[in-house]
């Protein structure tokens, strides 16, 4: 068994795999269990300014996207930070660190874009004892029309400004969550980054609309006969995700930065994935809202097992191995030649990657009379989408071209040195090879 | 009750309770999320194989997403568009042998998509709710007599009155739906299924009923001829073929299309008699039919006896299984030797590359109750040309004789499916249509 023990800013727990603020890190109760289940740590419910606590509606407050067999694929949700009074937060939290010092606890905080706010919570947070805090600059409903979470998050010099006074009222670590609701997602990361935080944490969630009532021609969730946007989260904002991991990590400017990976984390190759672009760890929300908290087990045994075959000893030893090979487009290798291929003892003859080809691509699959699928490899641009839509695993494969070859397509011979975008003659711009 | 081991032919050998709970719907419909994963399941195929697999070419792909984004009405209306009897078609075409066994998820997972299921979900739906889902062109004034109202004819008729024509639906019995009312097993058919289906088809309107009117008794094809624009018959194969056994005419042999027949109209399964000991000669789709149906009215031992090897025989395998599955015993290579009270002495059989022979082997079993399921024939032809013991027909049911065309059973092509009359009726429909349009 892999040791899957993490250190994240100092921060020690048994395994990479916390619990992101959301409702399942609401109260002692839950957070309770999901502690005896084996999450390594947890990242508590955002905590608003002491005062009466916001208020949250009183109907659907979550919106799904469904793929097969009603499989959750997305959960949007309007719902905002906690709604209980901060002593019982800050009671509970106390509590349940100083019964579990093993694993991690971070603070969540949203309060007002105003020094004495931050002033104020930050020693009360300090005597839980949680180990760390995290600045909710993510929310992008409810709580950013009043110009907190996403609304600041949106504003790097806010950002930059908060994390300041963060750092000038609390000694451990500040992780900034960042918002997904933005077009360069380098800025707040950035932004984070001169303020003095020890991390950032990405993705919150994302503006959405998850389905339209088209009988009360409302959106869903619809609270009597309206709805408004919400946060996307759940396996359909993975891919979102970890594009923005990618990056932050691959920016010079922040290159470095340690990130807790959010983001329909599900499984543990989902974690390892993260953590292979640069995650530290990660939290997971909406794979426990949809099965509950004993799904850890799986994930632990899932990283561990993988560990053990890669022959990693520890989390450290994979962590940010895929960034170097994140580029930019015009970087990749336009010598590299690949076809498609079909193995005709896998192939079940449905005919989908002639249909996709046939229709929307390139013409490059032939049908027989007898239903045999083949690859033109004169017309084939290896464009993936036949392997993308076939439904039998391996079926259709893309095999590299041996250099010296002919491409069919082109005629011209497959060339064995790497060749990009930066010298290629059709390049106005081209620069001539060194 | 009669006791399930009361000796000879005897009627209420189960309670009405058990009977009821045995002639339940073979397949249960599927429910509301058995319904969404199933067509889920559909790969949407290129050029389907499931498509050019049915008789009547139904865009099997179509109608499942259609059923998939929540739209069973329209899923069914495709199916219609292509089968007006989809909803009996579902319940009884051999699915395994078309579409299912098309599917390409049969050759990837031996799983093929519940297409018979599915089609079932899509039609009981749309026929569930009020009225009919086509409307009936404007009147030509064109008259066209179908003369038989099964599969074929009602296919036929319904595409007749759908593009304006007038038609007279004629059959020789009390009730339309030829072998949908009297033959295929009851658990196939519930709930009145067929008489419902006739029904709700001949909602389009422009087609007379007209019942007790048989082709060679009440009316002769010169005088239709005649008095209509256009002919159909879609008569069936009225004659069952004999054993050709000694005692092949003694009271304990019997038709199975009549047992299966009384089996359908009987109101009180409890009054039908079914013996003790039962074996049905034959090996297609009505013997099965016979053979389980006979296990389900309570006969203690029921053998199916089939003079050639399993792969030659006509029902599927999965019809095989199903006979199996309730306790049939199916014989192979032997046939009947004689009939004696209470027994049957089959021989053995061998196909020494010459034609199936008798080996001389003779094998003896208690049988009360004997059924002759080894095919029918043709017994109304009216006058027209034969070509294999069927009506010769060409290009979409055109018999020898100007006007008239014939399609289902009692026609050349195809096999004898409900599903292949279904199309041979429709596709005879779009001709005899051209034909009269032409001549207008």
């Amino acid at each position: 068994m892999a040791d899957l023990t993490t250190d994240f800013l100092g921060i020690k727990s048994p395994n990479p795999f916390w619990l992101a603020s959301a409702p399942p890190t609401d109260k002692e109760y839950n957070v309770r269990r999901a502690f005896e289940a084996g999450w390594g740590g947890v990242v508590w419910k955002t905590l608003g300014a002491e005062g009466p606590p916001v208020v949250n509606v009183n109907g659907p407050r979550y919106g799904v996207i469904y793929g097969a067999d009603r499989r959750v694929l997305g959960i949007n949700n309007i719902e905002l930070i906690t709604d209980r009074p901060l002593e019982v937060n800050l009671e509970e939290m106390a509590r349940v660190k100083a019964d579990y010092p093993d694993r991690a606890m971070i603070a969540s905080i949203m309060v007002p874009c105003e020094e004495q706010a931050w002033k104020d919570i930050l020693p009360r947070v300090q005597e839980t004892n949680a180990d760390g805090i995290e600045l909710n600059f993510g929310c992008p409903h409810g709580m950013a029309e009043r110009g907190m979470g996403s609304a600041v998050g949106q504003v790097p010099e806010y950002i930059e400004m908060v994390v300041r006074w963060c750092k000038k009222y609390y000694d451990r670590p500040v992780i900034v969550k960042l918002t997904p609701n933005i077009t360069d997602i380098r800025k707040p990361a950035q932004a984070a980054k001169n303020g003095g935080a020890d991390a950032v944490s990405l993705i919150n969630t994302i503006n959405s609309i998850t389905s339209v009532n088209l009988d009360a021609m409302s959106p869903e969730p619809m609270i009597d006969g309206k709805g408004t946007h919400g946060g996307y989260c759940g396996p359909a904002v993975k891919p979102i995700a970890m594009n923005m991991v990618a990056e932050i990590a691959r920016d010079p400017a922040t290159r470095g930065l340690p990130i807790s990976g959010i983001g329909g984390v599900s499984t543990w190759r989902d974690a390892a994935e993260f953590m292979a672009l640069g995650c530290g760890n990660v939290q997971v929300c909406t794979a426990v809202m949809t099965y509950g908290f004993k799904i850890v087990s799986e994930m632990k045994s899932g990283l561990s097992q993988w560990m053990d075959e890669k022959g990693y000893t520890s989390t450290a030893d994979f962590v940010g191995r895929a960034v170097p090979n994140v580029t930019d487009w015009q970087y990749l290798n336009l010598n590299y030649v690949a076809k498609a291929k079909i193995d005709q003892d896998k192939c079940i003859s449905c005919g989908r990657c002639y249909a996709a080809c046939e229709d929307t691509s390139h013409q490059a699959i032939a049908m027989s009379e007898d239903r045999t699928f083949s690859v033109i490899d004169a017309e084939c641009v290896a464009c993936n989408l036949c392997v993308d839509v076939c439904p039998v695993a391996d079926c259709i494969t893309m095999e590299a071209m041996t250099p010296g070859t002919i491409d069919p397509r082109t005629g011209k011979e497959v060339q064995k040195d790497y060749a990009n975008w930066t010298t290629h003659p059709n390049n106005p711009g081209a620069v001539a090879a060194e | 009750m009669t006791s399930p081991t009361a000796p000879g032919i005897a009627a209420g050998r189960l309670s009405a309770d058990a009977l009821a709970e045995a002639f339940a719907d073979l397949h249960a419909p599927l429910d509301p999320h058995e319904v969404l994963v199933a067509a889920d399941r559909c790969y949407f195929c290129h050029d389907a194989p499931c498509v050019t697999a049915c008789p009547t070419d139904i865009d099997i792909p179509l109608f499942i997403r259609q059923i998939s984004t929540g739209t069973p009405e329209a899923a069914a209306r495709t199916i219609f568009d292509a089968n007006i009897l989809g909803g009996m078609c579902a319940r009884v075409c051999p699915t395994e042998d078309l579409c299912e066994g098309a599917c390409v998820r049969e050759l990837a997972e031996g799983k093929p998509v519940e297409i018979g299921r599915l089609q079932r979900h899509a039609t009981d739906t749309l026929m569930a709710q009020q009225g009919h889902p086509f409307t009936r062109a404007p009147e030509t004034g064109k008259r066209v007599a179908v003369v038989g109202a099964g599969p074929a004819g009602l296919s036929c008729a319904h595409r007749l009155a759908m593009l304006g024509h007038d038609v007279t639906l004629y059959d020789a019995r009390p009730k339309p739906g030829g072998l949908n009312e009297y033959g295929i097993a009851a658990y196939k058919s519930t709930d009145d299924f067929a008489a419902r289906e006739a029904a709700w088809l001949m909602q389009i309107g422009g087609i007379t009923l007209e019942t007790g009117r048989a082709l060679g008794a009440d009316l002769s094809l010169d005088t239709l001829a005649t008095d209509f624009d256009a002919v159909f018959l879609g008569v069936g194969l009225g004659g069952v073929n004999a054993l050709g056994a000694e005692g092949d005419d003694s009271d304990s042999v019997t038709d199975a299309v009549s047992f299966i027949a009384d089996l359908r109209q009987a109101t009180d399964l409890t009054q039908l008699p079914v013996g003790r000991h039962v074996v049905v000669i034959g090996g297609g789709m009505t013997a099965v039919d016979a053979a389980v149906q006979s296990k389900l009215l309570g006969a203690e031992a029921v053998t199916i006896a089939y003079r050639r090897d399993r792969d030659r025989m006509g029902a599927s395998r999965y019809e095989q299984d199903l006979a199996a599955s309730h306790g049939v015993r199916i014989m192979f290579n032997v046939q009947p030797h004689a009939i004696h009270d209470g027994e049957i002495a089959l021989e053995y059989t061998a196909d020494d590359g010459t034609g199936l022979k008798g080996t001389g082997e003779i094998i003896r079993i208690p049988a009360d109750q004997v059924f002759r399921a080894i095919g029918q024939t043709l017994t109304t032809d009216g006058g027209l040309m034969i070509e294999d013991r069927k009506i010769k027909v060409t290009g979409a049911g055109r018999t020898t004789r100007m006007g008239v065309w014939a399609g289902g059973d009692c026609a050349q092509g195809g096999d004898d499916l409900t599903v292949t009359a279904v199309a041979q009726g429709r596709d005879a429909a779009m001709d005899i249509h051209s034909a009269l349009v032409r001549d207008a």
